[in-house]
Formats: structure tokens, C-alpha cells, sequence
């Protein structure tokens, strides 16, 4: 619904968006693809010419590919099930009627707005730290040896500095959804005689389905590129080196760029995988 | 000066030819109205002639020039919206004054037009206050009074009385009529209430499908409709329409017959009928008679005319009101 | 029904709402009260909760050790940088997809958005070679770049979605009124999408802020905004945790201040409108 010159104009307006988009996606894309088919060293040797899909044989035959995919897989759902289902009882606590309910949602959002570098920061140090960390002296208060949490049970820990940071964002979503719930729905059901536990599991729960959903999806996308969380506690050791961990350390420390390149559209391929099903969702959202 | 002419004026949206071809030749000064059922294209024409759509085929003129392809802001039109569509943020004096200053006029002669427009549209006690603040009506004005300050060639109206309520809106109408007297510029009013049509218009075009069934004046549309439809859509109550045994009487395919154009009578009559719901509205009172003949008929009766539901009642078409048409719906 | 609760049952809520509330902002609130301590208060045993000694010292010395400032200052010009840039080129190309919709306006958006799903580390190497051949690394020209283009594509999600709610024929209103391209964005739209303007700015600054593996990646003594300073304490001879503290709630004050006024965009911006 619009004329010839304010369509045209329209285009012209969105193509600087769309070309430093598609020079963004494209540029790289194409160039780690091509390094991904090459022996490509910079400090020994530099490029070495075409291996075709060696390198992609090697990085998932490597001794540390399936290890990263494995805590690659425990982080993104451990963090995930956290987050879920915490943020599905915060957002229901919210959203009973309470003083201060302002300030208590400002309280558990904060966390979203901190730094990833902080926080990884003041939980490896201040809480985590087995001889003055926060968490030792309360092992000591109840006579019990502190854990060394990093070292120990390291994944666990990045799970609980992880879904620390990302509770809110559940949380947030959550509460936003099961607020636009009907409360004639619930009254209705409250008539017809269904205890509390029953509303909330046929009628709260359904209703939350989308928005959890979407919550998986979006944080599924952050959690399987968190860099800074393990960049700053642990460096990769300890068994923490997630897939792109793995890559950072091809790409930058080892300076083997074929093979990181390799990890990369390893890395791209499986994004791409959750990205689709979010569009979906997204998608089908517009047009409503 | 205003006159506007559309030729051969063709728009489709994709596949779906929304205005077929229209031809109309509007004459400076006139207070034409575009009537027809929702999605007939009304809309799509006002928008056309704004500019706020293209022309697939076809041509515009206003006062000869050749618009067609002209921007709306060069084609010195004015627009009043549905929703008003004022500027939320502004005052109502910056509402009206914009228009102004986007034609890069000195800020003294913007305050003496706004504060004249005002006073044409009682709006001076609200010049500071924001469009959130003030009533339906008052919007209303101000959307006026936004279109007026520029002194167009003509003014566009978009079905601007739909949001208001009963009472209001007749207000309006006599203000937009007043309005049209006083400036004595073109305007194209869009609307799907046949009343505002009948009682504002120099000339109503009843669209349907895009297509123009009709240009004339109220009182042609009403006395000498073109077809069936015409006939069907202007009036109210609606014209009744009878096809069979009566309208081989006249010759034709169906007759229509106004419910005004009726004699009644409890004695004797050319149908014999029973009345069905009797409306009773004070001055008139209109009754839904079921015929053995002629079917269902809508009829005027004066207030004073007292029957009720079940009885039996006489009613004779006045013989010169009588409209025939033929199969293909034309009128006869 | 809202009045159906009593005053008990709300008085229990409150109580555990607080506790869970105090519960998971105990993190942050240790931290800043760690940050005036003395590092022997900050380790001592058991822990000193409120009464212990005041002290701004370790404010003082991580100033004058690492020169927070000058993160500080670069932190507020990558990330104000970024966002405004991304600002300014999404406004048109957001008013485009809103009010002149075409058949492929849905593809677009969902392709820009599937720009941001691309996993950083992927492209890494070539960011990273492109920089040093354009000599862009551990520049702040390059960082706001890199940012604005990865935050572009919620840029244009959120102010599309803002600019959608605003009725079309207000737009057409001011090209009847004569108004131009240029005019009608100036003055119509931009000031009545004002307040998502707004919380689209405020939202991108606080991620570009809070970006860390481009910035940690490509910033080394020059360009580093404040995560990469705050990266810098996590070697062991930067372990003492008033100090420690200190920096970071030097790095987190400003945008815990920023992320409680845009808390209510949060849910939209980040679901990309799919959450309202």
C-alpha cells in the first residue's frame, strides 16, 4: 500500500543496513571457509596450500572434539534446565501480589546487567575460591572441607556462574508471559473446582509453553558461545573447553588456523541449527 | 480553483483489479460524495486522487494539470483521516500550523492563519493542549482545521465521522456542510452511510466493486436510479424489490418499490399481507409485512398508524413510483 | 480477584520474594561492600558482613594502577559509538520494513536476525586478519564497528517493532501536509517513536558494554573498554579482593544504574519482538 516512489525510496533506505549486513555475514563466512580447506599456519609456515577436508577429519577426530561437545551439551542444558525452571517459579513468585514488588524484580534482574568478565571474576575469586572464597568459609562454618569448585567439579560451577547471569532474562520473559494469562481463565478454572497444583499444570503451564520455548532457543544461541565465563576462571583447563573454547584455542593460542576455521563451520552448522527453529517461531510471529 | 477529472483510472493490487476504470469529471466547488458498501474501492479512490497510491493506468487531473505521477504534497490537496490521524506530539496549534511550516511560510503569517482557522472551528481555547486531551469531536476539528489552513484546491475526507458517536456525528456533518458553504471549495467526501451521503452531497458516485454505478445528485440517485443496486443502496428503508407474477404485470424482470410508496390500508388493497414487526419510531413507523404475492415488504406508515403483530393489512404500490428493471438488473 | 488476597498471604509473598530476591543479588551487593573494605577484611574469618571499617582506599589505588578512566572512556565510546551509528542506519531501514512492507520485508528481517545467530568464534580468524590488515585492531574506530554490526540486526527488530505500532495514516497525514521524506521522519516519526528510540538506544549500549569476546579478542593496551580491564585482575598477582571489588563495581555501577530504567524493554528487545 504505497506508491512507486516511496517504495523506491524505501529500498534506498535499507540498503546500508543490508549491505554492512551482508558484507558482515559474507565476508568472513567465505573467508573461514577457504582457510578451512587449507594447512594454514601463520607462525609455522603460514598457508600451505589445499587439504581438502582434512581438516575438518582432524578436528573431529581430535582427542578433544568430543569432550568439548560434551560439556559444550552438559553447560547449555544445565543452564538451560536452571534457568527454566527457576524462572518459571520466580516468574509465578512475581507475580503474586507482594510490597516492594518493584524493587524485588530490579534484585533478580540485576545479575543480566553485569559484565561476563565481572562476574566470572567475583564468583572464581570471592565465592568460589577454596581458602577465601565466600562459599569455604561457609564448608567451615558446618565443619565440612571446602570444595575446590573449580578444579573439582569445574563444569558445575561455570553452570551455576552461567545461569546466575541468565535466571533474569528467563525470569523476565516468563513473568512477561504468564502475566497476559487470562485471569478469567484461572477463575473460571478455580470455579470448576481445580486445585492449584492442576491450574498451574494444565492451564499456567501451556500457557508458559511459547515463551519457554523461545527462552531455550534465545538462550541456547548465548550459551553455546559463552567465551568470557571460561576465558576468565578456569582458561579452558580442568575439562571446561566447550566448543568454542576449542576454536579460540586452534584459531588464536596454537595459531592453526585451517583447523579452527574447520571447528568454525562445525560451530556455524550447529548455530544454525537452533537459529532455524527460532525463525520459525519469530517468523510465524510477524505475520500474526 | 478545484476541478478534478480522473481518466481511465485503472489500479490493481497484484492480481486484483481494485478500481477497473473510472472516468469522472468533478467541477470546482462541488461537495461529492463516494458512497458504497465496505471494499467497493471508495477508499482506494480518495487515496488515488491524494497520491497516497499509485495509478496503474490511467490519469488525474486537477484544474488540467497532469498529476498522476505528482507527489501528494505537490498536488495542493488537503486529507482529513478516519482516525484524524493528528500529530501526537504536538499542540493542537502546532498540528494546525504544520502544514504550514512545511511550505516554509514566516512565523507570522503560520499564527495568523492558525489563529483564523481556530476561530472558524471554535478551537481557540484549546491550542495548547495535545490531540490525548481533547474529545472525539474536538479531534475531529482539529483534523479540520489542519486541512483548511493550507486554503487547497480541494479537500479529501476519509470517512471522518465513523468514530463518533449517534449524536455527534450529525453535528459534524452540518459543521462539514457549513463548512463547504463558507469556503465554497471541492470536496470529496468517502463514506459507506448512504444518509451522510444523501444529506451532504452535490453529487454522490455509488461505487460497487470498483466500478461507478452512478454520478448524479442526491435526488437523481433517488428518483431515477441507474440499476438495481443503485436503487438497493440509496433510501432508507431499503427499496423493496419484487420479482415473479407482480413485475410481469409491468412487463419486466423485478420492480422495486420504496417503502414510502406504498398505500396501506386495513380493508382493501392490491396485496393482502400480515404484519410481521411493526417499528414504531414517533414521526413514522415502519412495518415488515409478509405478502402472499410480492413476498416480504418494508412500509412507511405515519406514527399514528396503529397495527400490530398478526394483523391483516391491505398494501397498494404507488403506480408512478414503481421502478422496473430488467435481467440484468438495469433499470427500465 | 485482587482484593480476595489477604493481607497474610501477601505479607508470606513478600517475605519470600525479598529472601529469593536478596538471594541472587547477594552476589553483586558482596561485591560492593567487599569494595570497601581493607584487604584483610575482605578475607577475613568469619566474613565481616556491615561493620567493619569504611574505606574508599581501594578506589583510589585501582585508579591509580590501571588507569580505570581511560577503560572507562573507552568503554562509553565503543559501546555509545556503536549503538548511535547502529541507530542512525536502522531508523531508515526500520521505517522502510514497518510502513512500506513488501513481500520480502519478512525475509529480510529474519535474515538480519539470523546475522546475529552466527557464532563469533567462527569468524573469528578472519575478523581478526581483516583488523590487522586495515590496521583496526586495538583501535577504537574498529571496535565500534565491529560492535554496531552485531548489534545492527536488534537494532532494527526492536525499532521495527516500535515503529509498527505507530498508525501509518499519521505518516500519510504529514505527506499530505506537504511534507517530504526527510521532514516526515524528522519531525513526525522520530519524535513519536521517541521513547522506543530511546530504549533501543539504551538496551544496545548496555550489550555493546557488556560485549566480551570481540572486545577481549581484538583490544589489547589502547582500545580495551572495561571487561578487558576487569580480564586483566584475573592473573594471580591481581588478587586482592577489595581491589578486585573495587574495579568491578567501577565496571558494573554505570549500567546497573542504565539496566534498571530499561528493564521493561529488556523482554522485547532480546526475544526480537516475540515477547511483548
Amino acid at each position: 500500500m504505497a506508491t512507486q516512489s516511496s517504495r523506491s525510496a524505501a529500498r534506498l533506505m535499507m540498503a546500508p543496513a543490508v549491505i554492512l549486513l551482508l558484507g558482515w555475514m559474507l565476508v568472513p563466512l567465505l573467508m573461514t571457509l577457504w582457510f578451512s580447506f587449507r594447512a594454514y599456519l601463520p607462525l609455522r609456515g603460514g598457508d600451505q596450500g589445499f587439504v581438502g577436508f582434512d581438516n575438518y577429519v582432524r578436528f573431529v577426530t581430535s582427542s578433544a572434539f568430543w569432550p568439548s561437545i560434551v560439556t559444550t551439551l552438559a553447560i547449555v542444558v544445565g543452564a538451560l534446565a536452571i534457568c527454566i525452571i527457576f524462572g518459571v517459579l520466580l516468574a509465578i513468585l512475581l507475580d503474586q501480589q507482594m510490597w516492594g514488588q518493584g524493587v524485588v524484580r530490579i534484585l533478580i534482574i540485576a545479575p543480566f546487567f553485569v559484565m561476563p568478565t565481572v562476574s566470572a571474576l567475583v564468583w572464581k575469586n570471592i565465592f568460589m575460591d577454596p581458602v577465601n572464597g565466600l562459599f569455604a568459609h561457609l564448608w567451615r562454618f558446618f565443619g565440612a572441607d571446602p570444595i575446590i569448585w573449580l578444579s573439582d567439579i569445574p563444569v558445575a560451577s561455570i553452570i551455576l556462574i552461567v545461569s546466575w547471569q541468565w535466571l533474569p532474562f528467563a525470569t523476565l520473559i516468563l513473568l512477561t508471559a504468564i502475566q497476559s494469562l487470562d485471569t478469567e481463565q484461572l477463575e473460571a478454572a478455580e470455579m470448576d473446582g481445580a486445585p492449584v497444583l492442576k491450574r498451574f499444570w494444565f492451564i499456567v503451564l501451556p500457557h508458559l509453553g511459547r515463551a519457554i520455548t523461545i527462552v531455550i532457543l534465545i538462550q541456547t544461541i548465548f550459551l553455546l558461545s559463552i567465551f568470557a565465563e571460561i576465558f576468565v576462571t578456569t582458561g579452558g583447563a580442568f575439562g571446561t573447553r566447550t566448543l568454542t573454547y576449542l576454536i579460540f584455542q586452534r584459531v588464536l593460542e596454537s595459531q592453526n588456523v585451517g583447523l579452527g576455521s574447520a571447528g568454525g563451520v562445525y560451530a556455524i552448522i550447529l548455530a544454525n541449527i537452533v537459529a532455524i527453529f527460532l525463525m520459525r517461531i519469530v517468523g510465524k510471529n510477524l505475520d500474526a | 480553483m478545484g476541478s478534478i477529472r480522473l481518466e481511465g483510472v485503472h489500479k490493481a493490487f497484484g492480481n486484483v483489479n481494485v478500481i477497473p476504470n473510472v472516468d469522472l469529471d468533478i467541477k470546482d466547488g462541488e461537495f461529492v460524495v463516494f458512497v458504497g458498501p465496505s471494499g467497493c474501492g471508495k477508499s482506494t479512490l480518495l487515496r488515488l486522487i491524494a497520491g497516497l497510491e499509485d495509478l496503474t493506468k490511467g490519469r488525474i487531473l486537477i484544474d488540467e494539470q497532469n498529476v498522476t505521477n505528482a507527489p501528494p504534497a505537490k498536488r495542493g490537496l488537503s486529507m482529513v483521516f478516519q482516525s484524524y490521524a493528528l500529530y501526537p506530539h504536538m499542540t493542537v496549534y502546532n498540528n494546525i500550523a504544520f502544514p504550514l511550516k512545511m511550505a516554509e511560510m514566516d512565523k507570522a503569517t503560520i499564527d495568523q492563519k492558525v489563529r483564523a482557522a481556530a476561530d472558524v472551528l471554535n478551537l481557540n481555547d484549546y491550542l495548547d493542549r495535545r490531540p490525548g486531551q481533547l474529545s472525539g469531536g474536538q479531534r475531529q476539528r482539529v483534523a479540520i482545521g489542519r486541512a483548511i489552513v493550507r486554503e487547497p484546491s480541494a479537500f479529501l475526507f476519509d470517512e471522518p465521522l465513523s468514530n463518533l458517536d449517534a449524536a455527534l456525528r450529525v453535528n459534524m456533518r452540518l459543521e462539514i456542510t457549513e463548512l463547504h458553504q463558507k469556503l465554497g471549495a471541492t470536496m470529496i467526501y468517502v463514506t459507506h452511510d448512504q444518509v451522510e451521503a444523501m444529506t451532504m452531497a452535490d453529487k454522490i458516485v455509488v461505487l460497487q466493486a470498483g466500478n461507478v454505478e452512478q454520478f448524479g445528485s442526491p435526488l437523481e440517485l433517488y428518483n431515477k436510479p441507474a440499476n438495481r443496486f443503485v436503487a438497493g443502496f440509496i433510501g432508507s428503508p431499503k427499496m423493496n424489490f419484487v420479482a415473479g407474477a407482480p413485475a410481469a404485470e409491468h412487463g419486466v424482470h423485478e420492480i422495486g418499490v420504496r417503502p414510502e410508496h406504498f398505500d396501506l390500508s386495513t380493508t382493501d388493497g392490491k396485496w393482502k399481507g400480515t404484519v410481521g414487526v411493526a417499528e414504531h419510531l414517533g414521526s413514522d413507523t415502519f412495518l415488515h409485512i409478509k405478502t402472499d404475492v410480492a413476498g416480504l415488504l418494508t412500509v412507511r406508515a405515519d406514527g399514528e398508524f396503529g397495527v400490530k403483530h398478526g394483523d391483516t393489512v391491505y398494501v397498494t404500490p404507488n403506480p408512478d413510483k414503481i421502478y422496473k428493471f430488467n435481467e440484468a438488473g438495469l433499470a427500465v | 480477584m485482587a482484593c480476595a488476597v489477604t493481607n497474610q498471604r501477601k505479607a508470606v509473598n513478600t517475605l519470600i520474594a525479598w529472601a529469593v530476591g536478596l538471594l541472587i543479588f547477594f552476589p553483586i551487593l558482596w561485591t560492593i561492600l567487599t569494595s570497601f573494605k581493607t584487604e584483610a577484611q575482605a578475607i577475613s574469618d568469619p566474613p565481616v558482613f556491615l561493620f567493619f571499617d569504611w574505606t574508599l582506599e581501594n578506589y583510589a589505588v585501582v585508579q591509580e594502577r590501571s588507569d580505570y578512566l581511560r577503560y572507562l572512556i573507552n568503554s562509553v565510546i565503543i559501546a555509545g559509538g556503536s549503538t548511535i551509528l547502529g541507530t542512525l542506519i536502522a531508523i531508515p531501514a526500520a521505517w522502510s520494513m514497518a510502513f512500506v512492507p513488501s513481500k520480502r520485508t519478512k525475509d529480510i528481517l529474519l535474515w538480519m536476525l539470523s546475522t546475529k545467530m552466527l557464532p563469533a568464534v567462527g569468524v573469528l580468524y578472519p575478523i581478526y586478519l581483516l583488523f590487522i590488515q586495515l590496521g583496526l585492531l586495538d583501535s577504537r574506530f574498529g571496535m565500534v564497528i565491529v560492535l554496531m554490526l552485531i548489534n545492527l540486526p536488534i537494532i532494527v527488530w526492536m525499532l521495527y517493532t516500535y515503529f509498527r505500532e505507530i498508525p501509518g495514516e499519521i505518516l500519510e497525514a504529514a505527506r499530505m501536509d506537504g511534507a517530504n521524506l526527510r521532514n516526515e521522519i524528522l519531525y513526525v516519526l522520530t519524535p513519536m517513536a521517541v521513547p522506543g528510540i530511546a530504549s533501543t538506544i539504551l538496551l544496545n549500549f548496555i550489550l555493546a558494554w557488556n560485549e566480551a569476546f570481540w572486545t577481549l579478542n581484538l583490544t589489547a593496551a589502547q582500545a580495551a573498554p572495561l571487561t578487558a580491564f576487569i580480564a586483566s585482575y584475573s592473573s594471580p598477582e591481581g588478587l586482592f579482593y577489595a581491589k578486585l571489588s573495587a574495579a568491578s563495581t567501577m565496571a558494573i555501577a554505570p549500567i546497573l544504574i542504565l539496566g534498571w530504567f530499561s528493564q521493561k524493554q529488556l523482554v522485547r528487545g532480546l526475544t526480537f519482538g516475540a515477547v511483548k
